[in-house]
Order: structure tokens, then sequence, then C-alpha cells
């Protein structure tokens, strides 16, 4: 399972449908079921293509974040998913009804197929378990055929491809920082060879120089092992820097769809030019920001 | 100097323990800048980097290791009435709004007490009719009186703090990064608004935050902190379009630009081993 | 006025199946307690004859030495209920003094207190509050209140603050770094005015808590001290009536109509009182209520067949 071969000819398949679609949400549509009902998400149809970056932006509350749970069947009560279809296109060829999964198959799916980065996700490391052993246990329960062996060098691969010493396996989670245990917790969203990761707002949390390097190593990954990425976040400007296409949302629907560069130069709708006007330019006309601002 | 908050040579040290010794962060090393009437300083730095101890020490919060807070020049290292006095002068505006106001009390209580507090003479009628004259200044209005916190988004919530830092009658406020944790929309709003009173009050505002952006067209003059020390200052222009500390300019580059599009994918690309892939 | 009283609604317990059954139990035996003792008979006539097994002339029957069982648990509940509210109140204020001035203020004065509180915690609490009751029964000059179910309860809330002290504090030491705290010092209160205006309210929902439960602790001290024979002799409490059911071997002439009722009301109250308690708490962790009542919203909304895909996280 895990010899060069296969690994050669996945990455064939990969370079062969690159483009082509990976995840297909039809008009999903999420209720919480309390009273009143709140509609979160309202009829979304999107489409992930193999290998890109998806960045899907909007203030709190606009239902990203519960569109992104629902895609990996991740809701939590009271959500209830009331309409729609997601499928999954592997690589190989089948088209996986993400709907219709239910326990082992979906505890498979997850992880193997689509991986997910929250925003506090560094935080979800177990405290008292060393990094190696936790990049194990992703193993374990997922590849047991896999040797001990096998495992550690998967796991030392795995750091060094996100940047962290991989002598810091043996290292607790509070003897790292915030940004290396983000990277830690992007490492083990890989693990699996991903074909999708979900991001959730992966590096709000952290300040601006640890984001960075955060998001530059992100975008190396992607080229390196051509997974394609749902990114969550409110911060327009990054995405338009990052992305290869946008979706805007607001209260649960998809409002403005389209390239980074249609969205930045081009936006159709009002709220979208609303949301990019928010972020002042940092090297634009001075005081152009503030109204009437100091001279 | 007359008329200004001055921070004098200000170091603030913690004690953190390690294991059974005791090691010193020095959170601010002798930071030294004055702020004046009509004018706008933005300390500018990442988390840790010691700016809201900064805004701590000035607001009264904490007390420096060494140097001092001076107010129209006088030293300012008192307690009991005097310190009133001076708190009737220097105000503060706190990052999150959801927690910076009490969820037991109504609105009115939260602007009405340092009205009272500051001004006792006044009748409970006029604590009211300026209560309502403050919400009215930040575009809320006297219907808000008689809300509570948690009836409030967290635009309004952040109006209200400010309401409540004029209440006293102050001169210089201390904003610590006040839209930080507001959503991108209404940012603008509640930082036009802090700009509009601060031209009509003549308040001197020290913006603090870690938005390159927001700090050059929303202030006068940047300080740029970075472990504690200042590393960089002038005026807002200057720091941003042609910042001269390493610091400064990473900071500068790390920040999202969307006229830089697609640009990270392209370096990226060129640095992979095996060429670029083509779509 | 109203303005300050505009927080308590949002500190009420919501209604619900736990609190409704907790309150009605709660209700039914403080009104025995004090509506039952003004018609019953006599609880101290000893003229009716022995052992009688319950009747129409007496409810309960009647003890070894001829008491009315009846009125000896009416006159008991209240006696149970008069030491367990006056020893959880007394628990309760000596919480709060050391709890929260300990949390609130900190420093030399937190380690002061806390030391305090830690030596009555490890102190065993039965054990203490014997020999304190022995001691202080002993004592010369204290006549009739040497052995006064008031004295016994004020023993009772001196032993028995020092756990909700220490949740207090845990609690008073998170509200004091709140952001709207650091905002009442810079807008000039001062330090009681902070902790009586703008903690204290937001800690009321767990001092109920604390309270309740203080209450709890109470009528079960009373309970065990009346037990063991170190309870108040010239009050009838439930203990005293299970003190008197023992040594009167009722058990062993199968008497049950002498030590079942006032086991029972102990029972009783004590469930009640920890079904209000659990209301409470769902205000102080609101994630204790909302939890499961997601749940069940999903589950019923997706047998309802709205759902399209099975049920969440853990499906």
């Amino acid at each position: 399972m895990s010899g060069t071969p296969l690994r050669q000819a996945q990455d064939e398949a990969l370079r062969r449908t690159r483009g082509e679609a990976v995840l297909t949400a039809t008009n999903v549509s999420i209720t919480y079921a309390v009273e009143p009902p709140v509609d979160a998400v309202r009829e979304v149809s999107l489409t992930l293509h193999r290998g890109e970056i998806l960045g899907l932006a909007g203030e709190s509350g606009c239902g990203k974040t519960t569109f992104a749970y629902g895609v990996n069947r991740l809701l939590k009560a009271p959500a209830v998913m009331t309409s729609g279809q997601v499928i999954f296109h592997d690589v190989d060829g089948t088209d996986i009804d993400v709907t219709a999964l239910s326990g082992e198959q979906l505890r498979r799916f997850r992880w193997d197929k689509v991986s997910m980065v929250f925003q506090g996700s560094m935080n979800s490391l177990n405290p008292v378990m060393n990094v190696r052993k936790q990049l194990h246990d992703v193993f374990t329960t997922h590849r047991p055929q896999m040797s001990r062996g096998e495992r550690e060098q998967r796991s030392r691969d795995l750091l060094a491809l996100v940047g962290v010493d991989p002598g810091r396996l043996a290292a607790f989670p509070h003897e790292l920082s915030g940004g290396m245990r983000q990277r830690v917790m992007i490492a083990m969203a890989l693990a699996l060879d991903p074909q999708v990761m979900i991001m959730d707002e992966p590096t709000t949390a952290l300040d601006v120089l640890v984001q960075r390097g955060i998001i530059r190593e992100l975008m190396r990954l992607r080229e390196r092992l051509g997974f394609a990425v749902i990114f969550i976040t409110h911060d327009l400007p990054l995405l338009i820097e990052i992305s290869d296409r946008i979706a805007i949302m607001r209260d649960g629907r998809i409002i403005e769809q389209g390239t980074a560069d249609e969205i930045y130069h081009n936006p159709s709708q009002p709220y979208t030019k609303q949301l990019l006007s928010s972020f002042p330019s940092l090297t634009g006309a001075r005081g152009g920001f503030v109204r009437g601002g100091a001279q | 100097m007359s008329n200004s908050l001055e921070v004098r040579h200000l170091c603030k040290d913690f004690r953190l323990r390690r294991g059974v010794h005791f090691d010193t962060l020095h959170a601010v090393a002798d930071a030294n800048f004055v702020l004046e009437p009509g004018h706008t300083v933005a300390l500018v730095g990442e988390s840790g980097s010691g700016k809201s101890t900064i805004a701590r020490i000035i607001a009264k919060l904490e007390t420096p290791t060494s140097g001092e807070v001076l107010l129209d020049g006088a030293a300012t290292n008192f307690s009991g009435a005097k310190l009133a006095g001076y708190r009737r002068q220097v105000q503060m505006v706190f990052q999150d709004p959801f927690a910076s106001l009490n969820p037991f009390h109504s609105i009115a209580h939260h602007i009405e007490r340092p009205l009272r507090i500051h001004h006792p003479e006044l009748s409970t009628a006029e604590v009211r009719r300026r209560a309502a004259e403050l919400l009215e200044k930040v575009q809320l209005g006297a219907a808000y009186l008689e809300r509570r916190p948690h009836e409030l988004s967290g635009g309004q919530r952040q109006r209200v703090a400010i309401a409540r830092a004029l209440a006293p009658g102050a001169r210089f406020i201390i904003a610590d990064e006040p839209v930080s944790m507001l959503d991108v929309s209404i940012r603008v709003g509640v930082l036009n608004l802090l700009a509009e009173l601060q031209r009509s009050e003549g308040l001197g505002v020290l913006y603090i935050t870690h938005d390159l952006a927001t700090a050059r067209h929303f202030s006068d003059e940047i300080l740029v902190m970075h472990r504690g020390v200042i590393v960089e200052r002038g005026p807002a222009d200057d720091v941003i379009l042609n910042p001269q500390h390493e610091y400064t300019k990473a900071l500068r580059e790390a920040a999202a630009d969307p006229d830089r599009l697609g640009r990270l994918r392209d370096e990226v690309r060129a640095e992979q081993p095996g060429g670029t892939h083509e779509d | 006025m109203a303005d300050r009283l505009a927080g308590i609604r949002y500190l009420l317990p919501r209604w619900s199946g736990k609190l409704g059954t907790g309150l009605i139990m709660v209700g039914l035996i403080i009104a025995f307690g004090l509506v039952a003792p003004l018609f019953a008979a006599d609880p101290r006539d000893s003229s009716n004859k022995g052992l009688l097994p319950p009747s129409g002339s007496h409810l309960l029957g009647t003890t070894k030495l001829g008491y009315d069982v009846f009125s000896q648990l009416a006159t008991g509940t209240r006696g149970s209920l008069y030491v367990g509210l006056l020893g959880g109140i007394s628990a309760m204020l000596l919480a709060i003094l050391f709890g929260i001035l300990a949390g609130y203020f900190g420093g030399w004065l937190d380690e002061i207190l806390m030391l305090i509180t830690n030596i009555m915690l490890v102190i065993p609490g039965l054990p203490l509050v014997m020999v304190i009751a022995a001691y202080v029964q002993n004592t010369e000059g204290l006549g009739e209140f040497a052995r006064s179910s008031t004295l016994v309860a004020l023993i009772l809330g001196v032993t028995g603050w020092a756990g909700s002290a220490v949740v207090l504090r845990a609690q008073a030491r998170s509200l004091r770094t709140r952001e709207y705290v650091a905002a009442a010092r810079v807008a000039g209160e001062h330090g009681l005015r902070i902790i009586f205006v703008e903690i204290l309210p937001n800690l009321v929902p767990l001092i109920a808590a604390q309270l309740i439960f203080g209450v709890m602790a109470a009528v079960l001290g009373e309970a065990g001290l009346s037990y063991l024979g170190l309870g108040p002799t010239n009050s009838i409490t439930l203990g005293t009536m299970l003190n008197d059911a023992q040594t009167g071997q009722a058990v062993g002439s199968r008497a049950w109509w002498w030590f079942v009722p006032p086991g029972a009301v102990i029972a009783l109250l004590g469930t009640g009182l920890a079904l209000v308690n659990f209301a409470i708490d769902e205000i102080v962790n609101p994630k204790l209520r909302l939890a499961p009542q997601a749940a069940r919203r999903q589950r019923r909304a997706t047998k309802a067949g709205r759902g399209v895909a099975g049920g969440g996280a853990f499906a």
C-alpha cells in the first residue's frame, strides 16, 4: 500500500485529472433546529476542482463554517442538513455520495479523502501525549498494515514537510509555539494523503509573521502534493492573494463566485465591494480610508 | 510639557517561574513617547510585543517596574482622590466588546456610573440626560439606555464602550485593539467614529493594533514595537511606505495585499524542483 | 433602581421538569414543617400507649414512650429545616467572605485566607463537628444555648464553608480578570463596590447552588450528630427522632412507622434540593442544558424526515 509505484500512479492520476471536479456540493441547505429554526446554509452549490484553492469568504454568522462542517458530515447538534447532495469524485474514478455514508465508511472517508484544519486545531492536540504518539495513532487507526518503522519514517517526513524539525517528534504540545502546533495539525491532516483539505480560519489566531510562514508552506505543499483546498476566512485580501477561485457568502447563500482576479478587480455584488472596501490598502492613498480623516 | 500625556523611560518586567528558579521577562523596555490632544499615535506590534502592557500601565491597571507616566508634565504615581482626577483625563477602550460590558447591568449603568463617580454634583435627571447625549454621540441614541449588553451586536457594544470612556470627560483615550474582534464590515464604522470624535473633541488617542493598514490611515505617528522595544517610529506614511527597521519590513511584507494577487503561487511554483506544473 | 435589577431575569433558572419537581418536593416539605405543627397534637405528650401502629387517632402511630410520631415528624421537620437554613446561610456567608476576598484581592490576603480554608478542608468534617459540639456543649455558662439547635446549626456552618469558599474563590479570580472589571477600575470604581456591584451579581447562581448544597449538608450533618447523641437536646429534629428510634430499638420491634417517616423526609428533602441545584447548575454552565437539548432537536428533526444525511459528528 505504501510502495512508491502506487504513489507514482497516484501522482500520475492527479496530473491527469487536474482541473476536474473533486468535490461537488449541490443545493446544500443546513438548518439549526432551534426555536425558531435558523437556516444557516441555503441551497449552496459549489464545485471544488482538483488541486485548486477555493476561497470561501464571509463574515461571522454567514454560514461558511457550517457549510464546511456539513460537507465533511461533521455537523454538531442541533444542525441538520435538510437538503442537497455532496459527491466526492475519487482519483480512481469512483464517485462517493458523502451524504449517504455512515459508520465505518464515514470514518474512513474523513481524514483519508477529506481532512480538516480549523482555527482552534492547535489546541486540540492531546496535552499528555507527545507529537510522535499522536502522529503514529493516525496510522495505527487508518493504516493498520504499516510497520512501526514505516510509521516513524512517515511521521518524520510529514514534520519535515510542514517545516518542523523532525527532532520535535518527542516534544509535547506545550513545548511548541502556537504556530508550530498548527503546523503539526496540518501535518496530521496531510498524513493520509487526502485529496481535499478544508481549512477554516487556520491562521487567524496566529501572528502575521507566523501566519505568513504557514500560508507559504501550504502553497508549497499544494504544488507538491496536488490536493485541493477550501480555505475559509473573513480575510478577503489574503484570499485574493492566494486563491484560484473565491466564493462570497452572506446569510447562508453564495452571492458571488469567480476567479480571485474577477472578485478583486470586477466584483458584481455591492456586498463584495463593501467587503473589499473594509480593508484599507496598505500603500494606497493616505487617509482615503478614514472618512475625512486626519490630514 | 503641558497639555500632554507622556511616557518616559517606561519599563515593565514580569517574573516567570521556570521550574525552581525565576526568569525575568522584559515586557516593556525603555518606552518613550508623547500623546497630544488632537493627535493619534499608533502602537503597532504582534501579540506579546508589550503594547497592551503599555496600555494597562497608562490606564493604571499595572504599575511600571521603572519609569513614569506624566500628565501635563506632572508625575502621576499617586492614589486616592488624585488618581480619580487622573482617570477623569485618561480613559481606555478595551479589545473585547463581549467581555468589557458587565452582562448583569444595563447600558445605562455602564455610562451613568463614570458620570456619577466623576461628577457627583449632577442630579439623577442630569446624569440620565448626559448619558443619553453620550449615546447620541456614538450614534446609538437614548433608546439603548435600557438595553442589556447581550441584546447588542459587537459593533454596538464597542460604541457603548467608547461612550463610557468619554463619560468622565477624558482628554486622552487608550484604544487597545478596539476593532480586532469585530466583523470586518463594521470595523470601518467604529474606526471612523473614533476619528470623528478625536477631531470634534480634540482627543489624544493611542491606537494599539497589529494591523499596519489601519494604523497608517488612522494615525499621525506610528511606533513599531517588537519584544518590548520600540524599534521604529515616525510619521505614519514614512514608517509604512519607507520602513527602515528589518522587523517593520518583515511585518509589511507579511501583511496580506490583494495587489500581489497570485504572486505567492508563482513564487512557490518557481521554487519547485520539478519546474512548474502547467494547468 | 430599575436598571440595577435589570440583570436579575437572566440569573433565574429556566423552567424545566427537574426544577419543577424539585421545587414542589422542597415546597411541600417546607409547608409541612410550617403548617403541620400548628394543628398536630403536642409532640411531647407521652400519655398515649407506646408503640401503637398507625391508626385514625395516631396517623403515624406512637413511639415507645407514647409520643405521637406525626406530631414529632411535623415539629422535627421544622427543627431540621431551621438547622439546615441557619447552618447553610452561615456557611455561605463565611464562604463568600473567605472565597471572594481571597479571589478578588489575591496576594498575601489570598495566601492567608486560603491557608485557613485548606486547613478546614483537610480536617475530617464529622469528627471535627463532634469534637466542637462536645466541647461547646460542656462549656460552663452557656445555659440553655449550650444544647440548642441554633448552636448546632452554627457549629455546622463554621465547619462546612471551606468547600464552597474554594469554588467561589476560583470563580472570583476568573471574574477579576474579566475586562469589565478592569473597565470598572478605569472608570474609577473602588474595590468593595467592584466586588458587590460588578462581581457578586454574576456569582449569584453559583452562590445559590452553594447555599442549597450547604443547607443539604447542614440537614444531614445535624441528623448525623443527633444520631450520635450530640445533637440538640431541648428541641426535636428529624435527627433526634432517628436517635430516639435507634435507642428505642425501633428496628428490632418492627416499629417501621417510627424510623421510616423521618428518614423519608430527609431523603426527599435531599432529592428535592439536589434537583433544584441541577437547574441552577444549568445557569452556571449553560452547556449542561444546551447540549442534550440540541441533540434531542437534531434527532427529532432527522426523524421528521427533514434531514438528508444521518446524524452529525458522531454518526
